[in-house]
């Protein structure tokens, strides 16, 4: 009750300096910034502090020396990045790993939604929900392992299906050719079944007598998705393709870094596995370091602008 | 709805529905391919390609991971990784959020720019490694959680969902002589669960997934959580070449049936809970999609 007091007091008050006014509000909720504390010093501390340990980039880092006495050399290990014919490797990559994306993926979880919409038997579409789900809860790790026993050269289920239809083995797991449809698979296997749910969403909004009036008008089931569904969804569609855009950096490292070998490496290497190999391995830190900046700087750049290209064509963003 | 009946209609149903069922099956099939396999011996899978029901049942598979203790160690550390990781992060996630979630707190907006900034830009891998190692974490346990202890996605959804109870209720307590402490743990907990129990879920199965903070801050291969375990045996024993770190336990490459039981084994919590998570996640991503 002595608190509510006080507050009243500081209502009924006015003409207390607004300063004061403030450390009352502050020393008021002291509990709150207690609960926030804690959190607070975590983005600090593993957030903020290696955001400020980018300036790496511009030294020449010596564990000994530590952030602050490390030599300065401003832009020598960007001048060096971009002088690395591995640099146009890793970005031809990157970019021809987003354009399977776009064109192997993308459309799937769309068609799937469209498929699962037309099921009017609600159990069924429980079942096939449940199925498809599973895979986006398992780890990459678990993903993995699942496709290299099955496709191994030593008695994977695969090989073996080859070599009984008569065809030669195919050693999936280290050639140049099947790494990125090996990766897109596992992109589509883990993820199509949970991409669904944002479009089966949009598509439980549609009013069922647009359907109604479309078959008045003698159209066919595929018409009625063809005129009625697809055009309904375009919004949420183009949304998710313009951040899909502005994801291009971010292929998945924890998924890259396991299929990553060496005889794979001139088709697999991205960003991030090279800062990884540059950095962690072969202790490169402040090369890796402008290697990882000069990628989250595009990735920002990609990013917001796909979010204000989102917000143009009339959607809502998502920051 | 009122169903049409014409030809065409019913046509377009067998194939959508046939479809459906298969992409359904091809889905879910290698889950049961793994798990049958582990329950039968290397011969009977050498054989007999595609198993799905063993015709010769055996634990040979499960007896030889669990004849050292390396798997037990593995299990051991995920499962306290997981329990006291959730809580951990749990517990912090929920205080920052309903702080943040009082819109009378002077500084929220600055805070909150904050959390959402580290959503779209970070310090990167190696400035993030030198933190770690700065801090002393370097294999230690509590480097799988502590650097990770607080996802910004999650820590808006427990805030928006904070925001959206009656003011009244926080109110009341005020009155009633409710501390802000009292208030977060007697009332606004309690009729948050549905929230808690969805955020609880993201976090336990991000904490049972995780591998690469392992691989990252933890040389020390006795404190390797099941899913690093996995990537040793099957993914690098697959003949690649890489990492061999830590492989002195599995000298010659395992056979198959192993490696299946090692993947029913880190694959198999999940499998537990997934009815839980298919009523929460399913929630959860709709959440994600709502402005924070």
């Amino acid at each position: 009750m002595q608190d509510t007091a006080a507050n009243n007091a500081v209502v009924v008050q006015p003409k207390l300096k607004k300063n004061t006014d403030l450390m009352r509000r502050i020393l008021k909720n002291r509990a709150l910034y207690l609960m926030i504390l804690p959190g607070f010093l975590f983005f600090v501390i593993f957030k903020y502090i290696p955001m400020a340990g980018i300036v790496i980039a511009f030294q020449d880092y010596q564990p000994y020396l530590g952030f602050f006495n490390s030599p300065w050399v401003g832009w020598k290990h960007f001048e060096r990045l971009f002088s690395d014919p591995m640099f146009f490797t890793i970005l031809r990559n990157t970019l021809v790993l987003f354009f399977f994306n776009l064109a192997f993926y993308f459309p799937v979880p769309i068609i799937l939604a469209l498929m699962l919409n037309e099921v009017r038997r609600e159990y069924f579409k429980r079942f096939v929900q449940t199925l498809v789900y599973i895979p986006h809860f398992m780890s990459w790790v678990i993903i993995v392992s699942i496709s290299f026993v099955m496709l191994s050269m030593d008695r994977g289920i695969i090989n073996e299906l080859l070599v009984m239809m008569g065809f030669e083995k195919v050693n999936f797991l280290m050639s140049n050719e099947w790494f990125r449809p090996m990766y897109i698979m596992q992109v589509i296997w883990r993820e199509a079944g949970w991409g669904t749910i944002i479009y089966l969403a949009a598509m439980a909004a549609i009013d069922p007598g647009l359907y109604e009036a479309a078959r008045m008008d003698g159209a066919n089931r595929l018409r009625q998705i063809w005129h009625i569904t697809l055009p309904s969804i375009r919004s949420v569609i183009v949304v998710l393709l313009i951040l899909k855009i502005g994801d291009v950096l971010e292929l998945g490292f924890e998924h890259i870094y396991l299929l990553l070998n060496s005889m794979n490496r001139e088709v697999a290497e991205i960003f991030d596995t090279y800062v990884y190999t540059a950095g962690l391995r072969q202790g490169q830190f402040s090369y890796s370091t402008a290697v990882g900046f000069f990628k989250s700087i595009v990735g920002l750049i990609l990013v917001m602008g796909a979010n204000w290209l989102a917000k143009k064509v009339g959607e809502e963003g998502i920051y | 709805m009122v169903q049409d009946k014409t030809a065409g209609s019913r046509i377009f149903d067998i194939v959508n529905y046939t479809l459906l069922a298969l992409i359904g099956l091809i889905t879910f099939l290698p889950f049961v391919h793994i798990i049958a396999g582990s329950f039968t011996t290397a011969t009977e899978l050498a054989q007999k390609q595609f198993v799905i029901i063993p015709s010769v049942w055996s634990l040979d598979a499960y007896r030889y991971i669990f004849s050292t203790n390396t798997i037990f160690r593995a299990l051991g550390v995920s499962v306290g990784v997981t329990l006291f990781g959730t809580l951990f992060s749990m517990l912090l996630t929920a205080l920052m959020a309903y702080g943040l979630s009082r819109k009378d707190l002077v500084g929220r907006s600055g805070i909150m720019f904050m959390v959402v900034f580290t959503m779209l830009f970070n310090g990167g891998l190696i400035p993030t490694f030198l933190v770690v190692k700065e801090v002393g974490l370097i294999d230690s346990l509590a480097a799988l959680v502590v650097p990770t202890a607080i996802n910004a996605f999650n820590l808006i959804i427990m805030r928006n969902f904070f925001q959206n109870l009656p003011d009244g209720i926080e109110e009341s307590a005020k009155i009633d002589g409710c501390s802000d402490w009292g208030t977060l743990f007697k009332i606004v907990i309690p009729l948050s669960m549905p929230a808690i129990a969805t955020i609880s879920l993201f976090y336990a199965v991000t904490y049972w997934n995780t591998y690469i903070t392992a691989i990252l801050y933890l040389n020390d291969s006795t404190k390797w959580p099941v899913q690093v375990i996995l990537r040793q045996i099957v993914i690098l024993a697959s003949g690649l070449t890489g990492d061999t770190s830590g492989m002195d336990d599995f000298v010659r490459p395992p056979e198959q049936t192993v490696k299946m039981a090692v993947i029913v084994v880190a694959t198999l919590p999940i499998l537990c809970v997934y009815p839980f998570l298919q009523k929460h996640f399913a929630k959860g991503a709709l959440l994600g999609s709502i402005k924070g």
